[in-house]
Parts: structure tokens; sequence; C-alpha cells
């Protein structure tokens, strides 16, 4: 099963190849892995997708907390919380295709950011379901590239009811 | 008042109460070489490699439980460090190794003698630190030695530029909190107490004690565990010696190469309580076969330990020690009479399994016989000596012929398996023991991979023994090959095996070979009698293998035995 965990580390050089190395030494996969400062300067917050049985979710998440530049741990996927990730996409459609692309672009509520004679780069922020629809969607439309910028994920707060 | 890096550095250490350091010098670390020409505090023993160096102060921290340290230069100075650091880490050995590295202003650049040492040595540390500035050094040496020590102990790399070390600051002992390292000590109360009733009410329980009985101290916990509770236990390769191996309820080691009756009693048992282990494969065997009608009991302090390859009924993260005292007290609280009878009819079983199939090999009157060697090491030494090993059959018939009562006695590199290991190691604990006879048990080929190391031992006057096993051959992976390869030694025969005894000579130690069993107990007391360096040369029997023998991947209660060669069986030696 996926699993999505953010950590908050020590924000110093080298606590990245630590991570990741623990990863790769141990044969456990990243699907993706997003890294930014934190309100603290001193600390970054990492958000890492890996997949596993609940064995090796349990050892990835022991391993991480035993690094000694990762402060926490906390297995999103456990909790209600919000996951989001950008995608940024260069198409190059053809003359007929051009105002669908920008019908697109507009129902999934996407932003051109560049656009030139024969391509338009479109940003657009979602959960996973949502960047997979509309890369799927652009395709026959020719995708040129794209880029996507990793998962990250915050917790929900409960609500009180009036 | 102004200190330079490499006045701070020994300031440090002095205040960590470290008195030897095992080293090799090179370009770069020269700041730190040039104080230690008149250093009062500081003994820096020179080795002759750098991975002896390694080894030497992995010796020294296993036979006295405070850190070794370690101080190379860069490049390959430091990158021969790794065999050594990664044999200390896979046996949580507290290390503590400062290499040189080029100026700050030159890393990255292919400096000459630059290796990135941090990045080669991040998976294979506990943890690692690139010293960038003059001001933080203090504070980084005090860290390495806190994470060294603590928790799970495991060796911690400081790289060391240049430019750092010459530089000047104002010395400040600091204080240290490291926010995100906070190893758990205490066990879970709730947990102990599942513990305490599942050992009560268990009619089959066993210990199986580990390394980390040793490295936490609870050796005193762990025999009042076993005695007052009647319950037997098995050591691991690491945890010889947490338990007296001449005790009644001492079962030897289980695993690959246990006894017949420690794998037995796993095999049979409702209760395993496993103590500072870590369920390592040798240990296992298949791991689906693996104790099928136990509860599993799991005492450790690392809590990636706990789960890693078995399943766990009662997980209990914490320092040994103290986990095993709360055990303790609440096993008093629980009433013995009920299963006192129990008991002791599990432990009738255990009488008769080693009755059935004891630790026994056939001796002979023409050929030196390897167990023999061990058993009369023990014997002569009466089980006061520090016995280092090299990697083999060699440290098999160590660890199941010399019988281990006390702990920190026994130095084999567990984990890795690291051959040449066990040369060093014994030189690094006679450092920290001048007046202990230290033994290395050693194989032919092994001992190779570190001789240079001869002349460590020679030039500081180290009475060191060590008891060559010689078969002319790589023995282990002979016997594989003989057991599992339809006999075909590729590489395994040495065909010129160096004349130790010349070899010893040459460095200035004393050399002495014996051929015949009648030869062996002459040439062991001689050795102890001089107080000189010695390489004893046993010439033995080169078809011996290591039994018993569970194949890679089979379940521990399938065990290879000795075939005995029938007429000619002299004698059966049971040892006791």
């Amino acid at each position: 099963m996926r699993h999505t965990i953010s950590l908050l580390v020590e924000n110093k050089f080298g606590v990245l190849s630590r991570i990741s190395g623990l990863f790769s030494g141990r044969g456990y996969n990243i699907e993706s892995l997003s890294v930014g400062e934190t309100i603290d300067p001193q600390i970054s917050n990492m958000t890492v997708v890996t997949s596993g049985d609940d064995q090796i979710i349990e050892q990835i998440n022991k391993q991480l907390n035993k690094l000694i530049d990762v402060i926490k741990v906390i297995d999103m996927t456990e909790l209600d919380h919000v996951e989001r990730e950008m995608v940024m996409i260069k198409v190059a459609p053809r003359q007929e295709d051009k105002a669908e692309v920008l019908r697109l672009a507009e129902i999934f509520r996407g932003r051109i950011v560049d656009s030139s004679q024969k391509t338009y780069t479109i940003e657009v922020t979602g959960n996973e379901k949502k960047i997979e629809a509309i890369i799927e969607l652009l395709k026959p439309m020719g995708i040129k590239e794209f880029v996507r910028t990793g998962k990250i994920a915050i917790a929900r707060e409960g609500i009180k009811k009036a | 008042m102004k200190m330079s890096g490499a006045e701070i550095f020994l300031e440090c250490l002095k205040r960590e109460g470290v008195k030897h350091v095992f080293g090799y010098p090179g370009g770069v670390i020269l700041n730190i070489f040039d104080l230690l020409y008149d250093s009062k505090d500081l003994q820096l023993v020179l080795t002759r490699h750098e991975q002896g160096a390694v080894h030497a102060a992995d010796g020294y921290a296993r036979s006295t439980g405070k850190p070794g340290v370690v101080l190379v230069t860069s490049g390959p100075g430091a990158t021969n460090t790794i065999t050594g650091i990664a044999t200390a880490s896979m046996d949580s050995i507290p290390l503590v190794i400062f290499s040189g590295q080029v100026p700050t202003m030159l890393i990255g650049n292919d400096a000459f003698q630059e290796a990135d040492i941090v990045g080669i040595s991040r998976p294979c540390t506990k943890y690692n630190f690139l010293a960038k500035d003059v001001k933080e050094l203090a504070t980084i040496v005090r860290e390495a030695f806190h994470i060294a020590m603590t928790g799970r102990p495991g060796p911690v790399l400081i790289d060391l530029p240049k430019d750092v070390t010459s530089a000047k600051t104002d010395f400040v002992w600091p204080e240290i909190k490291i926010r995100s390292y906070n190893p758990t000590l205490e066990g879970n109360k709730w947990m102990i107490a599942q513990a305490a009733q599942l050992i009560s009410k268990s009619k089959k329980a066993l210990i199986v004690a580990g390394g980390g009985v040793i490295l936490s101290g609870a050796s005193k916990e762990l025999r009042e565990l076993a005695e007052f509770n009647d319950l037997p236990v098995t050591m691991t390769l690491m945890g010889l010696g947490a338990f007296p191996g001449t005790h009644d309820l001492s079962l030897g080691m289980p695993g690959m190469h246990g006894t017949y009756y420690a794998n037995k009693a796993i095999q049979e048992a409702d209760l395993l309580i496993a103590v500072g282990m870590r369920f390592d494969d040798r240990v296992t065997g298949k791991i689906d076969a693996f104790a099928p009608n136990a509860k599993i009991i799991h005492i450790d302090i690392d809590p990636t330990s706990i789960r890693k390859n078995v399943r766990v009924d009662v997980p209990i993260v914490g320092d040994v020690k103290r986990v095993l005292s709360v055990l303790n007290k609440l096993m008093k609280e629980e009433t013995k009479e009920q299963w006192t009878e129990v008991r002791k009819s599990w432990l009738r079983q255990m009488e008769a399994w080693k009755k059935e199939r004891p630790m026994t090999y056939t001796y002979s009157e023409d050929v030196i016989k390897p167990q023999f060697v061990v058993e009369k090491i023990f014997e002569l030494t009466k089980g006061d000596a520090i016995i280092s090993t090299e990697v083999g059959q060699n440290q098999m018939w160590a660890a199941q012929f010399y019988k281990f009562d006390k702990p920190r006695m026994w130095l084999t590199s567990g984990g890795l398996g690291t051959m040449g290991y066990g040369f060093p190691a014994a030189i690094g604990a006679q450092f920290a023991h001048p007046n202990k006879l230290v033994i290395d048990i050693a194989g032919d080929g092994s001992i190779q991979m570190n001789i240079q190391e001869l002349a460590t031992a020679t030039i500081n006057k180290l009475p060191v023994k060590v008891a060559i096993l010689n078969n002319r051959y790589l023995g282990m992976v002979r016997q594989w090959q003989e057991l599992f390869y339809n006999e075909r030694y590729s590489h395994t025969h040495l065909e010129v095996v160096p004349d130790f005894v010349k070899v010893a000579e040459a460095y200035g130690a004393v050399g002495l070979r014996a051929t015949k069993p009648s030869e062996v107990e002459p040439v062991l007391k001689e050795a102890f009698k001089i107080k000189k360096t010695v390489f004893m040369d046993f010439v033995i029997d080169w078809k011996e293998k290591v039994y018993p023998m569970v194949p890679a991947g089979a379940p521990i209660d399938q065990m290879l035995f000795e075939e005995k060669p029938e007429k000619t069986e002299k004698k059966l030696k049971a040892v006791k």
C-alpha cells in the first residue's frame, strides 16, 4: 500500500542524502519526494511517498525516526490530511486543438504561465488523480514535456460543531 | 585564550577521558600529529594500516566498554578505515574516527588525496560530521562521543579539513543537546508486565541473549532472570560471555553452527525471551520455520530491530539493563510454586538433548584437531583470557569450544564477518589490558589479511598471542564447496602459506610450531610464558569441518553432524 510520510528534519547539508540513502540502502522505493523550509528556518519539511506492506512501512517509519537529523515522522496516510501536487505541462497543439487545450486548462482550474507561437505551458495544482487526469486528457493534444513537484501533504485540523 | 583546531581536538579528547588513539599520519592531518609529538595526555598507537587502526580501536572498545578512537589522514587513509567502520557498525561498537580532509576551499575540486569520506562512510556510521568551522569543533566532538556511546552504540566519523585544524578560536567546553536524538531507555511498564505474565504462564521458555546484554552491562540482571526462573539460556555469537558458558543453564550458541540442544530448545519452546539480539539469519535459519510454537518477547534498545525479521508478541524498546531489572522485580511477585515442577521437566529435557548430541569432535593422536587446540587454550587459561578471532572456521571452533564466563572477553566480527579483524583487535585489547593474556585464534587465510600489524605488536612490546589453526585452506568456504558444490575447490586452496614462524621472527616476534597433538600443550604453555608477541603455527587436519551445521536457508533443527569414521574412531570427547 502507498503511504505519504511527512518528515521534519534538521535543515543541514547532507540530510537529504541520509534520507535517500536509507531508502536505497534498504531497498525501499521512493515514488516522490519534495523538500522545503518550514516556519523555523532551521527545520525542513520532507514529504516522501513510498509503498510496501505493513511490515515494510513500519520499518521505514522506525528507520526514519532512528536517523539522527530526523525530528519527527508523521505517516499522513493514517491521518485525515490534504495532499497536493503541482504540474507544469508544455503542450504543442495543432491549430484546431488550441481552443480545447485552453478549455481543459480552465476546467482544471489551471493557469497558462507561458505561451509561444507553438506552445502553451499550463500550471495545474491538485491531488494525484487530478494531475493524472489532465495529463491523460492533454496527451492526444501533443504534450512536449511536463514536470511534477512531487506530493506535499498537511494534516487537517478538527472542526468543532457550533 | 585562543586555541587552534588541533589544540581543541587534543583538549576535547582529554576531557572525554581518551588515553589511546590508534592511527596513521598523512599530509592534511599533520597539524594534529605535530601536537601529538610531545603530548603527555594521549598516546598515539601507530598501526601499519588504517584498517588495523580501526580494528584495534574496536578491540579496545569491546574489551573495555569505552569508545575506541582513530586518527587518520584524508583520501586513502580515510577509505582504508571503511571495512573497520562497517565491522563496528554491524556489531554496535562505539568508535570515534577522525579523518583529515583537504582544506575547505579545495573540497569538491578533486584535490590530491581528497575523498568524500562523509559520503562514503554515511551508510556504515551511526552519524558523521564535516567540521567546517573551528568554532563548531568542540561541540561536534562532544556530540560525536555522545552519539557513539548512547542508545544503540556505533561508530561516528568526524572529517577535519586542514584549515579547520589550524584556525584559532576561543575554546569553550560546550553543553550539548541534540533535539532529534533521544534514545528510549526505560521500557514500557505495561509491556514489561505482559512479559512477566507470559513468562509465568510458559512451560517451555528460553532466553536468547545477544550482544546488547554486553553493551548494556546487564549480565548480572540476565543471570538473575535465568536463575530465579529456572530458564535455560542460549547466547548468540555476539552474546557469548553475557551469561556464563559453564553454567548449568547455558545451552551454548544457537543457529547455523550452534549446539543441537540450543536449536532444539528454540524449535520446541513455547516462549522466547530475546534480549539484546536482532534475529540475524545465521541465528534463525529459515525464518518461516523458526521457533514455530513460541511466543516472542523482544527486548532491544533499537526499535528497528523489533519486528524486522520475526513476528513479536511483546515488544519492549529500552535499555536491556533497565528493562531486566524491572522485569526481575515483577517476577518476584509472581507465585513460583505452580511452575517449579513444569520448569524442572523442561530443564530435564535440556539435559536429555545435551546427552543425545553433545558438542563433540573426533580426537586423533596423529593429526592436530583444531577443536583440541581451542579446548587446550580454554583449559590452560581457565577461561581467564581475552580471546579474539578471525572469521571462518577458526571463529566457529573458538565460539563452540571455548567457554566464556564473563562479558567483554570475546572479540569477534559477528555481523560483517571481517577476515583480518582478530589480530589488530587483540592488539587494541592488549593496550587496554596490559597485564591480561590476549589471544587471537586465527586461520592461515585470515591472519594474512592484517599480518603487517606484527610490527605494531612487537614495537610496543605487546605480549599478544596468535594461535593460527593452519589448514592451508580458506576452510569455511572449502567446507561449503565440499558439502554444497560437489567438492569443486575453486580458489580455496592457498597452496603457498608463508612459514609463520619465520614471519614472526622477521618482525622480532617469537614463532612456535606444533605438528602433532602431543606438541599442542607444550607450545601453548611456552607461548603463555613468553612476555613477547608470539605466533603459534598449529598445523591442523585440513579435512576438519565445523559441525553441527545448518545449511543456509534450512530450518535450524535440520542439522548436519560429523559422520563418525567407523573403526578409526579412537575416542569421542564430550565437552562439558
